[in-house]
């Protein structure tokens, strides 16, 4: 054990006792009987399939859960032998999503909002925000303005300002799922350090089971119908229950959840050849200048590159949604079929059975009340007839298993589900070509390999697939070809010679 | 991107923002007292000279304040064509009547709103959210929960602007981009809305695991100061404000909007 600081909090424990948790307005509890014990220090990971209560849990045990409106509580939840909701202060939490947590426009303002709530006086909040700050490896000035910080300096943000808080138990929700390999190498050797140093008592929620293996002495996995599945030391558990953590949608370690058989027929003819293509976001700001590439009939062209470098822009622009700034994008006659020009100078409806595009959020694309209007959309724009429409959308409600879900509204379903409808709303008008915004980003096993298959069946129906990832298992386990960008960014006095 | 950012390298930007829009207050009273073109005009000349002895010139001339140099004669033009009739006729369309008193109504009303509008948007140029927050907090001692939900919120402005983009192209991908730009727009809004809700609920959470409207004294990691330099501030817009009504008085053209 190495030696602690001397200003270290006490190390939090957790004991749960039969509590559960029904969020308000719903019939069914999110977590209920569960009974867990965590000693002060341990590193718990905390797994089980979604809709087992995971988030509830950590939620309840920051405190954040609400009061009697927000839902209805059962047995009890005790950090330290008191109730959870009464230790604020006492835990510190990071959430998934790396840019909602930020609070404030400067960096160290940023880290010492929560010693400013707490009452902490302010000749000791400074020290305290510097000493996170280097604790979690973001060395970078006081003034910095947080808009600039990448996703996974934001995630070592977040921990910063709860790490000052010198909470006893320190709760990370998915902490790495939206970020890049290398925000998920930071992120997590910034989490190991910490608790090396403060001693704090961990759990951490997360699908991929390799990432915290090295960091946590513990793995606690929670049953969909409520209690333990298993709980023990990690090797243990992931040697013995592999087949419930598969089905619970968990990746275990060195697994890959499933691999594309390679293509029956060699890669079609061109669909759409990009020469110097210069992309932009916003008119007049090129991000990325000179790409090179080719879409091919029945093929998976897999996108890769670092955050920030463009690769989302340039697959907005070649699916035809964005103006290029320079360079050329030509679509074969196959693709065109009879217009003329770049695919941004089409219209709309002429891009559906052409072009189809998935966003990163399914929530950009939904337009509907429903998933079956969602699905009608297309055909609609198209103006098919009724009875076309109805056979196309019966047929993609059952293939993607969302009929049961017809009714329901886009917006209530799960993560997965949302992720295949915002697939079938793009396929339902037969593109020719389809561009994917990472399409496995932060998805668990069972998701990954329904998505997977799905893509994979497309590209054997003759569809040219671009995906934009920064997911390896997808390249590697998936994708035809790649295309890296970021460390050839061609200046534009070299347009012409290169490659 | 950031709406919440400003050079701290300007001038003003380390003045309490409390003391900058007090500064304002005056001149705007003594503006809305009188509407005549004597007294904005030397508001504006004052402004002009002001601003730019102290380094602001460049803002000033820059096109963030050219909303005000269109909006300020379009609202005089109106003045102009539909103001309360006097004076000679000088030309007849329909419910059109420019006479004599409306064009004088009309130059003091363009005159009168660049005087406002122009050190309003200059100054607020020079105000960082944050510190404006310390300052509502701190100086006036507003609600800490409210001054800084609203920072928080204020934050979220940009996530949404780039919310809005996406769910542009997005339209278009889904091939309802060519017609009904006005319902397609209202929905795209109602879209925009609940992303920014959903996002806010999340940030809400962070906040509040962050000990955010706890129970407890909160303590301020940043002092709001209101000393000599913001002191100088206010009083240099009193005597904006005093200049141009003594202007106005002495040249006889002092006109209470209500006599």
């Amino acid at each position: 054990m190495p030696t602690r600081d001397a200003s270290s909090p006490r190390p939090a424990s957790v004991t749960a006792r039969g509590w559960g948790w029904r969020h308000g307005g719903r019939r069914e509890p999110a977590v209920r009987d569960l009974d867990l014990q965590i000693r002060p220090g341990e590193r718990v990971l905390l797994l089980g399939a979604s809709g087992s209560g995971k988030s509830t849990l950590l939620h309840g045990l920051a405190g954040v859960l609400g009061g009697d409106d927000d839902g209805e509580a059962i047995g009890e939840l005790l950090v330290d032998g008191r109730p959870a909701s009464l230790s604020r202060g006492r835990s510190g939490l990071v959430l998934q999503d790396p840019d909602a947590q930020v609070v404030m426009a400067r960096l160290g303002d940023d880290v010492a909002f929560g010693l400013e709530n707490l009452g902490v006086a302010r000749e000791q909040i400074w020290p305290r925000v510097t000493r996170a700050l280097d604790a979690v490896g973001l060395d970078l000035p006081l003034d910095h303005a947080t808009a600039q910080l990448s996703g996974g300096q934001r995630q070592r943000l977040a921990l910063a300002g709860v790490l000052a808080m010198r909470p006893g138990i320190i709760l990370l929700d998915e902490p790495t799922a939206n970020l890049d390999p290398d925000g998920v190498r930071e992120v997590r050797d910034a989490v190991a350090r910490v608790v090396d140093e403060t001693g704090a008592t961990l759990v951490v929620i997360e699908h991929r089971v390799s990432t915290w293996l090295p960091v946590v002495d513990r793995v606690v996995v929670l049953g969909a119908a409520g209690g333990l599945l298993a709980d023990g030391r990690p090797r243990d558990v992931v040697a013995s229950r592999s087949g419930e953590l598969r089905a619970a949608g968990v990746w275990l370690p060195g697994e890959v959840p499933w691999r594309a058989p390679r293509p029956e027929a060699a890669a079609g003819h061109p669909l759409l050849t990009a020469a110097g293509l210069d992309v932009a976001r916003i008119p007049g700001s090129p991000l990325l200048r000179g790409a090179d590439l080719r879409v091919d009939a029945g093929s998976i062209l897999a996108i890769t590159g670092p955050n920030g470098v463009g690769k989302s822009t340039l697959a907005l622009t070649i699916a035809g949604l964005l103006r290029a700034e320079g360079g050329r994008l030509e679509p074969s006659a196959a693709l065109a079929d009879g217009l003329r020009g770049a695919p941004w100078r089409w219209r709309s409806r002429d891009l559906l059975t052409r072009i189809g595009t998935v966003f990163q959020s399914p929530e950009h694309q939904f337009l509907t009340g429903s998933v079956r209007a969602e699905l009608e959309v297309g055909p609609r724009a198209l103006r098919l007839g009724a009875v076309e429409r109805t056979a196309r959308v019966d047929e993609l409600l059952a293939a993607l298993r969302l009929e049961r879900l017809a009714e329901a509204n886009p917006f209530t379903l799960s993560g997965g589900e949302k992720r295949r409808l915002s697939v079938a709303g793009a396929i339902a008008t037969r593109p020719r070509m389809l561009v994917l915004d990472e399409p496995t980003f932060g998805q668990d096993a069972s998701t990954w390999r329904e998505l997977a298959r799905l893509i994979v069946g497309l590209r054997d129906e003759g569809i040219g697939v671009v995906a934009v990832t920064h997911d390896d298992v997808f390249v590697d386990a998936v994708a035809d070809r790649r295309l890296e960008i970021g460390a050839r960014r061609v200046a534009p006095a070299e347009h012409g010679d290169r490659r | 991107m950031s709406i919440a950012a400003v050079r701290p390298d300007l001038p003003l930007a380390n003045v309490n923002p409390v003391a900058k829009v007090a500064a304002t207050v005056p001149l705007s009273i003594v503006l809305v007292l009188t509407l005549d073109a004597v007294s904005a005009t030397v508001a504006i000349l004052c402004e002009i000279v002001l601003f730019t002895a102290i380094g602001l010139g460049p803002l000033l001339w820059s096109p963030r304040t050219l909303p005000v140099w269109i909006a300020a004669p379009l609202t005089g033009i109106s003045m102009v064509l539909y103001g309360a009739p006097s004076g000679a006729v000088l030309w007849e369309f329909g419910i059109v009547h420019v006479t004599e008193g409306s064009v004088q109504i009309g130059i003091a009303t363009t005159a009168r709103v660049i005087a406002i509008a122009l050190p309003a948007v200059v100054l607020f140029l020079t105000i960082d959210p944050t510190d404006l927050a310390d300052g509502l907090a701190q100086t006036l001692r507003l609600p800490a929960r409210f001054v800084l939900g609203a920072l928080a919120a204020l934050r979220l402005v940009g996530s949404s602007i780039d919310d809005w983009r996406t769910l542009s192209l997005a339209r278009r991908a889904r091939g309802i981009a060519d017609h009904g730009a006005v319902r397609r727009g209202l929905g795209q809004a109602f879209a925009m809305l609940v992303l920014a809700i959903r996002r806010g609920s999340t940030l809400a959470t962070a906040m509040e695991a962050r000990g955010f409207g706890a129970p407890g004294e909160r303590t301020w990691a940043r002092t709001a100061h209101f000393g000599r330099a913001e002191w100088v501030v206010v009083a240099v817009g009193c005597l904006v404000a005093a200049a141009s009504a003594t202007a106005a008085i002495a040249t006889g053209s002092w006109n209470v909007i209500w006599s």
